[in-house]
This record gives structure tokens, C-alpha cells and sequence, in this order.
């Protein structure tokens, strides 16, 4: 276990290495110059250009500049945003919680809402609802989910008035957020409604982000199901009586759920490019709509930095699961 | 020895797309989406014949109008017009043209880098082999639409930089299975007799094992048309894909988004026909995957 997962720490640093020099070029790919961007429209004068220059290190070598930047990479440094000039870094963390509450949540909801389904539609293969689900799921899988928001929006915001259309909590709410889930900081805060208010805003943005994965899982773990359901412990378990529930829910599932943990690992890239899509439309503040709304401003440092942030978070994602996976199936270890 | 391979190849090829038939025709859905697919694609080729009214052509006297069963509807304005009183009927009908020819590029574009990635990465020697996955890698940390968003960052703004985009955040998954293919093909007989025979290494890579790896590519050509459409819609959506007045689905729906709550059907129509269209494929896929996998047909 240990060779496989030294084996496994390997493979991340070249991967690390590679993405550091994408993202580091992606400001130096840009046509333009970084620096008469960050000038704006007013100009620059001569004198101050060569200072800014200096300052962000673009009148060196470029090797020397890439080694700068991994160098502050690695201590966190990701530069300063142009636009409020604060640093990357802190940007990033003080947006993420927010895009990870939205993400679990859906993710609980896929998960929630797609097992239980599942099981009952492989225990009755060909029947009805089997048929009717999968059919759902095939078009969850096909759905734009940029459309699907917005008909969520026309139906329940704008005809039944139900939920709110943008934002993670109502005006009217403030508090200290220590946490930045604001499902948890409304509940410490103790304000009257507050709880409520915030978990109204999560439920489209939940749904929006949370039906391709809902829709994947069902297909995945569907079929997984079936295949199990054919083993023949599971023939020895319903001879020795055990109730039905039981042997689908608890021994079949269990085995179902390894490729489970796959649709987990590869929902993580569909989270993050899903949130961008989500965000944007519900005005929610996390990183998606960070990352967009920085390209549009050409806040190229955020862009940047927001880049090679995504992509660490998903490379560790991907380390945690394959370790996972050695740890689940042993087989995986010795290759 | 030439006479004798044509003589043996001959009755196995259209056996070979029979069986296929055969498979792909047991999934109804499949052939639904087949039949829906290809009822686009006539769309999609005559849109300049069916289509009522110029695509672009504005008429300020009918913004806004309701579909055509609706009160205040025209019947020579069937599906309704948009804020600038352009029919969507017409222009979802010549949008259809532009999501084809964003589905086939990328698959194309795509799969070719792909392929020939894939098949230099299986036959070339370890060292090469790691330099390139290292880089597939690199490319799979990003999700798909944030680097296709970068890219168009990088490119500017339009449907042909939008197609290039998404076209390298999809290449790493063909030469992966390209990659897969090869190395399990490489060590069988055939292909050392080839080589044995004299065959050069781009006959071996291209002719020999090639036409023995594609089935795995296929399905993922089908899931790359769909995903692509989907991603290019977004792209659209998000302002950085096809820019107004092209009738691209995504871009019609971002001019449209402000809106939704007065007009349904400016929303609703083309986000329809995005979802059809993608659900069309990818049910044919489903068909696809089905047929070619010689894993799941026998069960």
C-alpha cells in the first residue's frame, strides 16, 4: 500500500509542475500587455511603466519569472487581483465555502435522490418505473443546465413565487460568517427566519448543479446494480431467507457503490464547471461566477490564480480517490 | 497473397455492419434517436428553404410576439419573435446548422489530434509515452468549460475559437482510449506478424491496428458531438461563444435571459431544441456503445 501511494505522489508533482506553467503562461499568452491592461484606458507614462514592470518582475528572464512565480505559488503568493487589489489568495478562500456548500448540497441531493431510486429500479429491471427512470435520467444527462435554471426561475420564482432568484440569503439577514456555509452561520446566528431564507436560495441553484450528477449516478450505479445483482452471494443470501430489503439495500448496494466512488471523482470537474454555469445565473457568490466575471473584467491575475487553484483542487480530488480506491479494491495496488 | 486476404475480407465486411445493424436496431431508443437525429439533419441542410423569414431580419412593428396559438399571436410568426422582432422559428432552424457544424468540427478536431496522439503514444518508446500522458494530465485537471473559457479568453470571443477550445479539453479522452487500445492490440499475433512481414510503422499504426481500436472511439466521438454542443451552448451563453446576432441556441438564449418572465417562449424554445438535439445523440450512443461493446452484448 505504502509503494502504491508513494507511486501515486509521483505522478502528481510532474502533473503540478505542468499546470503551474499553464497557468503561468496563460498571462503571457494574452495578446496585449498585461501591464497597459492593468492601465486601463487612461494610458501609462514611460517612467511608471518600467516601475510596474519591475514590480511584477516582466523586464526578467522569462525562466526567472516562472521560478518567481512557482516560488510564490508555493508560498501562496498568487499575485493581486486589479480590480479590488486584494491578494488571489484570499479571494479564493473567502469565495470557496460558498462553492463547496452549493456543491455538497447537490451533491447530497444526486446522491439522496438517485441511490434509493436506483436499487428500486434494478430490483425491477424492464419494468415500469425502471423504464420511467432511466428514460429521466437520459434526459438529466442531455439537459443545458443554463436552460434548465432558467425555466426553474419562470416556473417557481416567477409564476409560483416560491423561491428567491439570486443571491445565498435575503437582504434583510447580517451576520458574522466564521464558517462561510451560510446554511450553518444563519443557524449560530440565531436570527428568526435567517435558516429558512438561506436554504430557500439553495434549493435551485441545488437542483440546477446537482441533475447531472443525479442523472450519471443513476446510469452508473444502475448497472453496476444489475451486475451484482447477478452474483452468487446474492442468490445464497435470498436462499438463506434474508429479508429482500436487506439484500438489496445493504449487500448488494455495498458492492454497487465502487463505481460510485468514480462517478464521485469525475463529478468533481463537472461540479466545478457546472458551478460556473449555476453561479452565474443565481448570482451566486463563489468561485464560478468569480472566475467568469473576472474574464469579462480582464482581471487576469484572479483568472489566473482561479485557474491553477481549480485545477490543484481537482488533481487532490483525484489523489484522495485513487487512494481510495487502493484502499477499497487491492487488486488496484499491485498494478 | 493479396487475392487471398480481399477473398477473406469480402464476406466478413458487410456481416460485420449487419451485426451491427442487428444490435444497434434491438435498442428502440437508439433508433428513435437515429430517426430524430436524422429529421435534424434535413433541418439543418434545408433550413435555407423551410425557414420562413430571414434569420437576422428585424420587423420593429412585432417584437415580442407570442407564439402563434397564443392570444396576440401571428401565424406567419409560428414559434413567436424575439425582443428585436426576429421569427425564432427561423432562426432555430438556421441555428440548427451552426450546432452540427460545432458537433462535427470538435468530434473531428478532437479525434484526429486524438488518434494521433493516442497511437504515437502507444508505439513510441516509454520516455515519449510518459512526456505525452504527463500532458493529457495536465490538460484533464482542468474542467472542460473553465479551460475552454480561458482559451476563448486567450483567442477572443467567437464560435470558431469556442470549437478550438472545447476541441483540445476533449482531445485528452480520445488518446487515452486510443492509448488503451493499442497497448492491449500491440502485443497480439497479428500485429507482430505484420511487423514480421515488413510493415513499416505507419502502415502498422494507421492500417494494422487502427481499424481494431476504433469501436471504444466511435462511442466517444457520439458523447463528444452531444457534449459539445452542450459545452459551445454554454460557451454562447456565458457571452464567450458565438457572438449576436449569430442564431447560435446558447447565444439566443443569453440575449433573451432578461426576459424570461415576460416572454416563456424566448427561453424556452431554443433551450428545447438543444435539449432534443443532445438527446437525440446521446440516445443513439447509448445504441452505439450497445452494439460495438462485445462485453455487454452478450449478457
Amino acid at each position: 500500500m505504502l509503494n502504491y501511494v508513494l507511486a501515486r505522489l509521483l505522478t502528481f508533482i510532474p502533473t503540478f509542475i505542468g499546470v503551474t506553467l499553464v497557468s503561468f503562461s496563460f498571462i503571457r499568452a494574452l495578446p496585449g500587455d498585461p501591464i497597459l491592461v492593468m492601465a486601463g484606458e487612461r494610458g501609462i507614462s514611460e517612467e511608471r511603466y518600467a516601475e510596474l514592470a519591475a514590480q511584477y518582475g516582466y523586464d526578467r528572464p522569462i525562466l526567472v519569472q516562472y521560478w518567481d512565480y512557482l516560488t510564490g505559488v508555493l508560498h501562496g503568493d498568487l499575485g493581486v487581483s486589479f480590480v479590488t487589489k486584494r491578494p488571489v489568495w484570499d479571494e479564493f478562500f473567502s469565495l470557496f465555502p460558498a462553492t463547496l456548500e452549493l456543491s455538497i448540497c447537490a451533491m447530497v441531493f444526486a446522491v439522496a435522490l438517485g441511490l434509493p431510486a436506483v436499487v428500486i429500479a434494478a430490483v425491477n429491471r424492464g419494468k415500469f418505473f425502471d423504464r420511467a427512470l432511466m428514460s429521466t435520467a437520459l434526459v438529466g444527462y442531455s439537459m443545458p443546465i443554463f436552460w434548465w435554471a432558467l425555466l426553474l426561475i419562470i416556473v417557481f420564482s416567477g409564476n409560483l413565487q416560491w423561491t428567491p432568484v439570486s443571491g445565498r440569503i435575503g437582504l434583510q439577514y447580517y451576520f458574522p460568517d466564521p464558517t462561510g456555509f451560510m446554511l450553518i452561520d444563519s443557524l449560530a446566528s440565531g436570527q428568526k427566519g435567517a435558516f429558512s431564507s438561506a436554504v430557500r436560495h439553495l434549493i435551485l441553484p441545488t437542483i440546477v448543479l446537482g441533475t447531472i450528477p443525479l442523472a450519471v449516478i443513476a446510469r452508473q450505479t444502475r448497472s453496476a446494480m444489475l451486475e451484482v445483482l447477478g452474483e452468487d452471494y446474492i442468490r445464497t443470501a435470498r436462499a438463506k431467507g434474508l429479508a429482500p430489503a436487506r439484500i438489496n439495500g445493504i449487500h448488494a448496494l455495498r458492492n454497487a457503490l465502487i463505481p460510485v466512488v468514480t462517478v464521485i471523482e469525475l463529478s468533481v470537474g463537472t461540479l466545478l464547471a457546472g458551478a460556473i454555469l449555476t453561479e452565474t445565473i443565481f448570482s451566486w457568490p463563489g468561485i464560478g461566477k468569480w472566475m467568469v466575471d473576472s474574464i469579462f473584467r480582464r482581471d487576469y491575475p484572479v483568472v489566473q490564480g482561479g485557474l491553477l487553484l481549480v485545477a490543484v483542487l481537482v488533481m487532490v480530488v483525484n489523489l484522495i480517490v485513487d487512494m481510495l480506491y487502493g484502499l477499497i479494491n487491492p487488486k488496484i495496488r499491485k498494478r | 497473397m493479396a487475392d487471398t486476404t480481399q477473398i477473406s475480407s469480402a464476406p466478413t465486411r458487410p456481416s460485420a455492419l449487419r451485426e451491427f445493424w442487428y444490435y444497434f436496431r434491438e435498442n428502440r431508443g437508439a433508433v428513435i434517436g437515429l430517426y430524430v437525429f436524422s429529421a435534424l439533419v434535413l433541418i439543418a441542410v434545408f433550413a435555407g428553404l423551410i425557414a420562413p423569414h430571414d434569420p437576422t431580419a428585424q420587423n420593429r412593428a412585432a417584437t415580442l410576439l407570442p407564439p402563434a396559438w397564443q392570444e396576440g399571436g401571428n401565424w406567419s410568426y409560428i414559434l413567436g419573435t424575439d425582443p428585436l422582432g426576429r421569427d425564432l422559428l427561423s432562426r432555430l432552424l438556421y441555428g440548427s446548422q451552426l450546432t452540427f457544424l460545432v458537433g462535427i468540427m470538435v468530434v473531428l478536431l478532437a479525434s484526429a489530434g486524438g488518434i494521433i496522439i493516442g497511437l504515437i503514444s502507444g508505439f513510441a518508446p516509454k520516455w515519449v509515452d510518459t512526456i505525452i500522458m504527463r500532458t493529457m494530465d495536465i490538460i484533464l485537471s482542468f474542467p472542460a468549460l473553465l479551460l475552454a473559457l480561458v482559451l476563448v479568453a486567450i483567442l477572443g470571443p467567437s464560435l470558431i475559437n469556442a470549437m478550438i477550445a472545447i476541441a483540445i479539453a476533449y482531445q485528452p479522452h480520445f488518446v487515452r482510449l486510443t492509448r488503451a487500445a493499442v497497448l492491449a492490440e500491440r502485443s497480439k499475433d497479428y500485429v507482430i506478424s505484420a511487423r514480421v512481414a515488413g510493415a513499416g510503422l505507419p502502415r502498422l499504426m494507421f492500417i494494422t491496428v487502427l481499424p481494431n481500436c476504433i469501436a471504444p472511439i466511435i462511442v466517444q466521438a457520439a458523447l463528444s458531438f452531444s457534449n459539445a454542443i452542450l459545452d459551445v451552448a454554454a460557451l454562447g451563453f456565458l457571452g464567450m461563444g458565438a457572438q449576436p446576432p449569430t442564431p447560435e441556441w446558447g447565444t439566443m438564449l443569453a440575449e433573451s435571459r432578461e426576459f424570461i418572465l415576460r416572454a416563456w417562449w424566448v427561453v424556452t424554445f431554443p433551450g428545447l431544441a438543444i435539449l432534443i438535439t443532445v438527446l437525440a445523440i446521446n440516445l443513439m450512443g447509448d445504441g452505439l456503445r450497445d452494439a460495438l461493446d462485445p462485453k455487454l452484448k452478450r449478457s
